[in-house]
C-alpha cells in the first residue's frame, strides 16, 4: 500500500546507534561455544517473549477461549422441567434455525446492513473528499465535529436522537407543524429502519471519515500532478485515482462495520421503551439472546442463538470478502 | 521548510470552494443538532419540556442550577455513584487492558519464541470478534462462578483487548530498534529492564492511544454491565441512565419529572469524554488510522 498515515511516527532513533556486528564479537570463539551462545539466546529469547506476552495469554485464554468453548458446550444440551439437562447435540441448532423470532432477527440486520453500510461509507468518502480537498481553518474545524459523535456512548448517541424523534419534547413536530402537516414519527414500526439507520450513520460516519481521510492524505500528491498534465478532470482524479487507492482502506473497514452491525443491540435496545411497540425483544439476534438468558433463563438456548449468529456473521463476511475480491480487481 | 507552511503555502493556492463550504457547515449542522438540543433541554424544567413551544431554542426561564441540584440528589444521589463506577470500570479496566497490550504487543514485536506465529495468527482472529460478541458466553460463565453482579464482572472482560495488542506490537516493530535493545543487553541489563528503560519511553505514543481507546471504550461499554449487574449501585453511568429512560418511558405522565434529570444527566456523563476528545485528538487519530491501514 502507498499510503503513510497520521499516526505515529515510525522511525526514531533507528539511525542513530551502530549495529553491533555478530562477526567481531564471536570470531575468534570456536563453532561449539557459538553454538551454545546461540542455544542460550534461544532460551533466553524463549523466556523472556513468554513472559511478555504470558499475561495477556492468561487473559485471553480465560475470556475469550474459555467462554466460547463453555458457551458452546451448554448449546448442546437442552434443559427442561420434566427431563432434566439431556445431550441433543446439534439439536438446538435446528431449532434455531427453524426460529421465527432468530430469522426474522437476521433478516433484519442483513436488511439493515445492506442499506446502512452503502449509505455510511458514501456519506464517510464524500466529507473524506471534501476535507481533503478544502483546507480552510472551517474544513479543520468541521473535520473534527463530525467525527464528535464517534467519542459519545452508543446508549447516549441513541438516546438524544429518541429526544429528538419524541412527540413530545422533540423539535420534528414543531417543525412540521409550523406547516401545518404531521411530522414523520421515526419510532413508530413503519420509520423504526430510517429512525436506526440515522443514528449509527451519525454516531460512526465521522470514524469512517477520519480513516478514509487520514489515507487520502497519504496519498503522493504528485500523482495529481501528473494526471492533471495529462488532462484529467477533478472527478477523473477522484475516481480513477483516489477511490481506487481507498479500496483497500474501504474493504477493511466495511468488514468491520458489517461485523458490528450484525451484532446490532445498544441503538434499538434504547429506543425500545421509547418507542413503544416498535421493537419486539427478538428485534436483532443479539436482543434475542439477551431475553433469552435474562428473561427466561435459558442459558443453553441463548448460547446456541450466540454461535448461530456468529455462524452468519462468518457467513456473510466470507461472501463479502468473496465479492470484494473479484471487485478488487475490476478496480485495480 | 515545516508541513504547516506547507499546508499554509497550498491554501493560499487553493480556490475559495464556496459551495463545498456550504455542505460542510450543513454537515457540521447535522452533527451537533443532537448536542445542541440536550444543552438547550437540560436548561428547562418539565414545564418548559413538555409545554414549550421552541424544542430547539431556550426558555424564558434557565434551570440548570436547580436541574443539577435535582439531578445530583434524586434517589439518594445514585447519579454521583454511577459517575463515580464509570470512572472507576474505565480507569481499571482501561490501565490495565494497556498494561497487558503492551507487554504482549512488545513481546510478540521483539522476541522470537516458540509459538509466536501461531499466537499472534490467533490475536488477529480474535481482533475480528466484537466484544458484543463475547458479553452473553462471559455472562454465562460468570454466572457459573458466582462472579456476576460484582466489580469483576465489568472489569476482567475489559481487560482483553487483542486491537491494542496489534496496534503495540505494529508500532514496537519501526519504533524501538533492535540494535538499540542488544546494546542495552551488552552493558548488561535484563530484559525487563530493557523493557522498562529504552522501549517504554520510545513506545510512549502508541501506549497514550492504547489507553485513551481503551478508558472511553470501557467509559462508553453498555451490553457488558447490563447483563452483569443487577444492583443499581454498582451500574455505570450509561446502564444507569437507560436505567431511568426505561422507567421515564414506562412511567408515561408519572415519570414526566425523571425527564429532565434523563437529559442532563446524558451531558453531564458527555462532557469528560467531549474534554478528552477535544485535548487529545492527535492520539484518537493516530490510533484509529494506523489500526485500520496497515
Amino acid at each position: 500500500m502507498t499510503t503513510s498515515t497520521n499516526g505515529p511516527a515510525p522511525t526514531r532513533g533507528g539511525r542513530r546507534t551502530t549495529p553491533l556486528s555478530d562477526d567481531i564479537t564471536t570470531a575468534p570463539t570456536t563453532d561449539a561455544v557459538r553454538t551454545r551462545k546461540r542455544r542460550r539466546t534461544n532460551l533466553r529469547q524463549n523466556v523472556a517473549g513468554w513472559l511478555f506476552v504470558g499475561p495477556f495469554g492468561i487473559i485471553f485464554l480465560a475470556l475469550l477461549v474459555l467462554p466460547i468453548g463453555y458457551a458452546l458446550y451448554l448449546s448442546l444440551f437442552q434443559k427442561s422441567l420434566i427431563l432434566g439437562t439431556k445431550f441433543v447435540f446439534l439439536g438446538n441448532y435446528l431449532k434455531v434455525f427453524g426460529d421465527p423470532s432468530f430469522i426474522s432477527g437476521v433478516w433484519f440486520v442483513v436488511r439493515f446492513s445492506l442499506v446502512l453500510i452503502p449509505v455510511q461509507m458514501a456519506i464517510s468518502l464524500a466529507i473524506a473528499l471534501i476535507l481533503d480537498t478544502v483546507t480552510s481553518k472551517f474544513a479543520r474545524f468541521s473535520r473534527l465535529m463530525i467525527f464528535l459523535p464517534y467519542a459519545i456512548p452508543t446508549v447516549i448517541g441513541a438516546l438524544m436522537w429518541g429526544f429528538l424523534y419524541s412527540k413530545n419534547f422533540g423539535p420534528i413536530a414543531d417543525i412540521f407543524g409550523a406547516f401545518g402537516a404531521a411530522g414523520p414519527d421515526f419510532l413508530s414500526s413503519n420509520l423504526i429502519f430510517s429512525g436506526l439507520l440515522n443514528v449509527v450513520t451519525w454516531q460512526w460516519a465521522g470514524y469512517y471519515m477520519i480513516i478514509l481521510y487520514a489515507a487520502l492524505q497519504g496519498i503522493d500528491p504528485s500523482l495529481y500532478e501528473a494526471a492533471r498534465i495529462d488532462g484529467a478532470s477533478q472527478w477523473q482524479i477522484i475516481y480513477r485515482i483516489k477511490i481506487r487507492l481507498l479500496a483497500p482502506a474501504l474493504v477493511l473497514i466495511l468488514v468491520f462495520a458489517l461485523i458490528g452491525t450484525l451484532q446490532f443491540f445498544n441503538e434499538p435496545k434504547i429506543l425500545q421503551q421509547l418507542a413503544a411497540g416498535a421493537i419486539p425483544d427478538d428485534f436483532t439476534p443479539n436482543m434475542y439472546a439477551y431475553q433469552q438468558a435474562f428473561t427466561l433463563a435459558n442459558s443453553n438456548y441463548s448460547s446456541t442463538i450466540s454461535f448461530a449468529l456468529g455462524a452468519v456473521v462468518f457467513i456473510c463476511v466470507y461472501i463479502f470478502m468473496f465479492a470484494t475480491r473479484k471487485r478488487g480487481n475490476f478496480l485495480s | 521548510m515545516s508541513a504547516t507552511d506547507i499546508e499554509r503555502r497550498r491554501a493560499r493556492r487553493t480556490p475559495r470552494h464556496i459551495p463545498l463550504h456550504i455542505v460542510l457547515a450543513l454537515l457540521v449542522i447535522y452533527f451537533l443538532i443532537p448536542f445542541w438540543w440536550v444543552i438547550v433541554n437540560s436548561s428547562k424544567d418539565s414545564a418548559g419540556l413538555f409545554g414549550g413551544t421552541n424544542a430547539l431554542w431556550f426558555a424564558s426561564d434557565i434551570n440548570y442550577i436547580e436541574n443539577l441540584k435535582q439531578l445530583f440528589t434524586y434517589n439518594g444521589g445514585l447519579y454521583a455513584r454511577w459517575l463515580a463506577n464509570s470512572a472507576l470500570y474505565a480507569f481499571a479496566g482501561g490501565i490495565g487492558a494497556t498494561v497487558l497490550a503492551v507487554l504482549a504487543g512488545y513481546g510478540f514485536a521483539k522476541y522470537s519464541f516458540v509459538g509466536r506465529r501461531v499466537g499472534f495468527s490467533i490475536l488477529l482472529g480474535a481482533v475480528m470478534v466484537p466484544a458484543t460478541a463475547l458479553v452473553i458466553p462471559t455472562f454465562i460463565l460468570f454466572s457459573q462462578v458466582g462472579l456476576t453482579d460484582t466489580i469483576w464482572s465489568v472489569i476482567l472482560p475489559t481487560l482483553l483487548n487483542p486491537f491494542g495488542v496489534f496496534l503495540v506490537n505494529l508500532y514496537a516493530r519501526d519504533a524501538v530498534p533492535d540494535e538499540l535493545l542488544d546494546a542495552a543487553r551488552v552493558d548488561g541489563a535484563g530484559e525487563f529492564r530493557t523493557f522498562v528503560k529504552v522501549a517504554l519511553p520510545l513506545m510512549r505514543p502508541v501506549i497514550v492511544t492504547v489507553l485513551l481507546l481503551s478508558v472511553v471504550s470501557s467509559w462508553n461499554n453498555y451490553f457488558l454491565p447490563l447483563a452483569m449487574l443487577v444492583d443499581n449501585r454498582l451500574f455505570p453511568v450509561t446502564v444507569g441512565i437507560g436505567l431511568w429512560q426505561s422507567t421515564a418511558s414506562t412511567y408515561g405522565a408519572a415519570g414526566t419529572n425523571l425527564w429532565s434529570i434523563i437529559i442532563l444527566g446524558s451531558l453531564v456523563s458527555i462532557i469528560p469524554l467531549i474534554i478528552a476528545f477535544l485535548s487529545l485528538q492527535r492520539y484518537w487519530r493516530g490510533g484509529l488510522t494506523v489500526g485500520a491501514l496497515k
